[in-house]
C-alpha cells in the first residue's frame, strides 16, 4: 500500500481551477517532487496535503486512512515553509521543542531530543540564539530540524531553498539528500526549479494548469518527455514541428519544413501525423567536419550565434532554410575560450534515437 | 559640517519647542514645589529680606504636608487603582476587537479603524456629559438595572456620581488608545507563523497563547502606557461624573492651583505623581524586557 494515495483531487477558487483531477501515489521513503511553473497548482496541492485547504472532490489517504477529515494539527505531516516561519520570539531550541511540547512529550525527553536534533543539523552551539541572529542557511536547518523532530510520516517542503543564494543552495541540496536517506522520512518537495527537482528526487510529477503532465523518474522526465510542455519546461530543448512520412517498427522518417527528412525513434505514431521533435542540445554532435555514422542524421550549417556559459558554449546553428538548432560543446580547447565563432561553417549530427517525437 | 547643520535645522524647531514648553515649565514647577505660597495665592518671592539680611526662601513644607496626612497617599493609591482597573478592562475589551480588525479583509480594515477613532471627532467634554445622561437616575439604563434589581428585592442603586461612573467613562474614553497600538502590532503578524504552529500540532488555543499573544506583547505594553499614564492625571471625568466619592489625584491638583491657590502644594503633588508614574512605568518596562528577552 502506498503511503499517500491521492485520487482525482479537484480544488477550484471561483472560476479558477487550481488543481484539476490530480491522482498520484507516493511510496514510503520516497523523495517525491512536484515541479511546475507558478500557478500550476503544486502549492495548492501541498496545502491540501498539509490540511490548510481541502479539495472540493477527490480522495486523499495516508496509510489507507482518510486524510481530508483530519485537521492539520492532528496530521502526522509537517511542513518546511518557504519563509521558514520560525517563531521569532523563541530561541532555536524552543522552536525545535515546539512540536514536542504540543504532543505533550515529557520535559526530560524534549530536552534530549532537541539537543540530538541540534546535533543532527550541526547547530549544537546555536540552541540559545534567536532566529534573527542566524544566517539563511542556519534558519533553513532549524526549520528542517523543527519539522522532523517528532518524526512525521510525511515531510512537505515548499520551495525551501528558494531564499538561499546559489552556492548555499547547491550545498543544501546535498544535505537534503543525505538527511532524507538517513532518516527515511518520505519527502514531498515543491519547486519550480528543474535542476533541484532532477538532482533531489526519486520521482517527479511535472504539473501545469492544475494537472499532472508527466510523473516519472528524473531521467525519464528529461530523456523521454511525454509532451511539448514537459520537454520545454525541463532543461533546454530544440522543439521542431514535424510530420511523419514513414513509420516502420522502431524507426520512422519525419519531414521537417526547411530541413528535409530526418530519422527518429518511432513511439508508435502513424503516417501523416504531425507533432514535435524534441532534441536536447547536448545529444547533438557538433564539429567542423563530422564523418557521418550509422543511423545518424547529418546536416551542414553555419554558426549564427552563441551563448557563452563558461564551462560550455551553446551554439545556435542555422541549417537548411532558416531552421535553427541549438547544440552545445564544452569549452575544452586549451588556449581559447570556445571552439567556434559566429559565421563558422559546421556539421551537426544526431542519432535517430537521440530525440523524441511528441504528438501535439 | 554641512550634514550636521542639516540635522540641527531639522531637529532644532521641535527641540526648541519642547525646551520652551515642556522642560522649562517642568523645572519651574519643580522649583515652585519648594517655595512658599504667596499671601494672596501664587508664590512668595525666592529671596526674603529682613533685619539680618537676605535669605533664600525655600522649604520642604509642601512635601512634608503630603507625607503628614495619609489622605493624600490614599487618594493617590485610589487613583492608581482606577488606572489599573481602567487599563485592565481596556486591554480585555480592546484585544479581541483589535484582533478582529487585524484579521478582517484588507478592504474593511481602514473602515473599522476609522470607526474606532470616530468618537474623537466629537468634543471630549460632550462625550463625558453624554455619560451623565446615560447613567442618570432617569435614564433607560438606570431604570432597567434598578427594575431588574427590584425583582430580587434589592434597593435601587445610584450610578451617577460614583466611582463606578468614573471608571466606566474612563474605560470608554481610553479604549481607542488601547485598540490602536494593538491593531498596529497584530496587523503585522506573519500568518505563516500561525500556519506553522498549526502544522506542528498546536490547536487554536495554543496558537493564540504561544504565538499571537507573545508576539503582541510590544503592542500590549504600548497600549498599557497610553491608557495608564493619562488616567493618572485626568480630572475632567471625575469632576463631571464622580461626585465627592469619585475624586482622583488630578482633581486635588487642580483644586490646589485654582481654588486653594496653594501653588507649591499643587506642584509638589504633581511631582509626586510624575515621579511615581515614571517609577511604575520604568519597573514595568524592566520586568517586560526580562520576560520577552528581546524585541521581535
Amino acid at each position: 500500500m502506498a503511503l499517500l494515495e491521492i485520487r482525482n483531487v479537484v480544488r477550484r477558487f471561483g472560476d479558477f481551477t487550481a488543481v484539476d483531477g490530480v491522482s498520484m501515489s507516493i511510496e514510503q521513503g520516497e523523495f517525491f517532487t512536484l515541479l511546475g511553473p507558478s500557478g500550476c497548482g503544486k502549492t495548492t496541492l501541498l496545502r491540501m496535503i498539509a490540511g490548510f485547504d481541502s479539495p472540493q472532490s477527490g480522495e486523499m489517504r495516508l496509510d489507507g486512512q482518510d486524510l481530508i477529515s483530519i485537521p492539520p494539527e492532528k496530521r502526522p505531516i509537517h511542513t518546511v515553509f518557504q519563509s521558514y516561519a520560525l517563531f521569532p520570539h523563541m530561541t532555536v531550541a524552543e522552536n525545535i521543542a515546539f512540536p514536542l511540547k504540543m504532543r505533550k512529550v515529557p520535559k526530560e525527553e524534549i530536552r534530549q531530543r532537541v539537543s540530538d536534533s541540534l546535533e543532527d543539523v550541526r547547530l549544537a552551539d546555536r540552541g540559545g540564539r534567536y532566529p534573527n541572529e542566524l544566517s539563511g542557511g542556519q534558519r533553513q536547518r532549524v526549520a528542517l530540524a523543527r519539522a522532523l523532530v517528532n518524526r512525521p510520516r510525511l515531510l512537505l517542503l515548499d520551495e525551501p531553498l528558494a531564499a538561499l543564494d546559489m552556492k548555499l543552495r547547491e550545498q543544501m541540496r546535498l544535505e537534503l539528500i543525505n538527511l532524507q536517506k538517513e532518516i527515511g522520512v518520505t519527502f514531498i518537495y515543491v519547486t519550480h526549479d528543474q535542476t533541484e527537482a532532477l538532482t533531489l528526487s526519486h520521482r517527479i510529477a511535472v504539473m501545469n494548469g492544475g494537472r499532472v503532465e508527466q510523473l516519472d523518474e528524473p531521467s525519464k522526465i528529461y530523456d523521454s518527455p511525454k509532451n511539448r510542455f514537459v520537454a520545454a519546461f525541463i532543461g533546454t530543448c530544440n522543439l521542431v514541428e514535424a510530420q511523419v512520412v514513414a513509420a516502420d517498427g522502431e524507426k520512422m522518417i519525419l519531414e521537417i519544413k526547411g530541413l528535409g527528412e530526418v530519422a527518429a525513434r518511432n513511439p508508435g505514431a502513424s503516417v501523416g501525423e504531425t507533432g514535435t521533435l524534441a532534441l536536447r542540445p547536448e545529444k547533438i554532435r557538433l564539429g567542423a567536419h563530422l564523418v557521418p555514422e550509422l543511423d545518424e542524421n547529418h546536416f551542414r550549417g553555419k554558426v549564427r550565434d552563441f551563448l557563452y556559459m563558461g564551462d560550455v558554449t551553446v551554439y545556435i546553428v542555422e541549417v537548411g532554410e532558416g531552421e535553427h538548432i541549438e547544440a552545445l560543446l564544452p569549452n575544452s580547447a586549451a588556449g581559447r575560450p570556445r571552439i567556434f565563432a559566429a559565421g563558422d561553417p559546421v556539421d551537426i549530427a544526431w542519432r535517430y534515437d537521440a530525440g523524441s517525437f511528441l504528438n501535439g | 559640517m554641512g550634514k550636521n547643520l542639516g540635522k540641527w535645522l531639522i531637529s532644532g524647531p521641535p527641540v526648541l519647542y519642547l525646551v520652551v514648553f515642556f522642560v522649562i515649565p517642568t523645572l519651574i514647577m519643580v522649583l515652585a514645589s519648594f517655595r512658599y505660597p504667596g499671601e494672596y495665592g501664587g508664590l512668595a518671592p525666592i529671596m526674603r529680606h529682613d533685619a539680618s539680611g537676605a535669605h533664600i526662601n525655600l522649604t520642604l513644607e509642601s512635601y512634608q504636608e503630603y507625607f503628614s496626612d495619609f489622605i493624600y497617599s490614599w487618594l493617590f493609591l485610589k487613583t492608581l487603582a482606577y488606572a489599573v482597573i481602567t487599563t485592565f478592562f481596556c486591554l480585555v475589551m480592546a484585544y479581541p476587537l483589535a484582533l478582529l480588525i487585524a484579521k478582517s479583509a484588507r478592504k474593511y480594515r481602514d473602515l473599522l479603524v476609522l470607526l474606532v477613532i470616530l468618537p474623537f471627532w466629537s468634543n471630549f467634554l460632550i462625550r463625558i456629559y453624554a455619560w451623565m445622561i446615560i447613567l442618570g437616575p432617569q435614564s433607560v439604563f438606570s431604570q432597567l438595572l434598578n427594575g431588574f434589581l427590584g425583582l430580587f428585592g434589592i434597593d435601587p442603586v445610584r450610578l451617577l456620581f460614583t466611582p463606578f461612573a468614573v471608571v466606566v467613562c474612563l474605560i470608554y474614553v481610553q479604549l481607542p488608545f488601547m485598540v490602536l497600538p494593538l491593531y498596529a502590532n497584530l496587523e503585522k503578524h506573519d500568518p505563516a507563523l500561525l500556519d506553522a504552529a498549526q502544522d506542528l500540532g498546536a490547536n487554536g488555543w495554543q496558537r493564540f497563547w504561544r504565538v499571537t499573544f507573545p508576539l503582541s506583547l510590544p503592542g500590549i505594553y504600548a497600549g498599557i502606557a497610553l491608557v495608564f499614564i493619562p488616567v493618572l492625571g485626568i480630572f475632567a471625568v471625575p469632576d463631571i461624573l464622580g461626585g465627592t466619592r469619585g475624586i482622583m489625584i488630578g482633581n486635588l491638583i487642580k483644586q490646589e492651583f485654582l481654588e486653594a491657590r496653594d501653588w507649591p502644594f499643587g506642584s509638589a503633588l504633581s511631582i509626586v505623581l510624575t515621579v511615581s508614574a515614571m517609577i511604575i512605568v520604568g519597573l514595568a518596562a524592566l520586568a517586560a524586557r526580562r520576560r520577552v528577552g528581546r524585541d521581535v
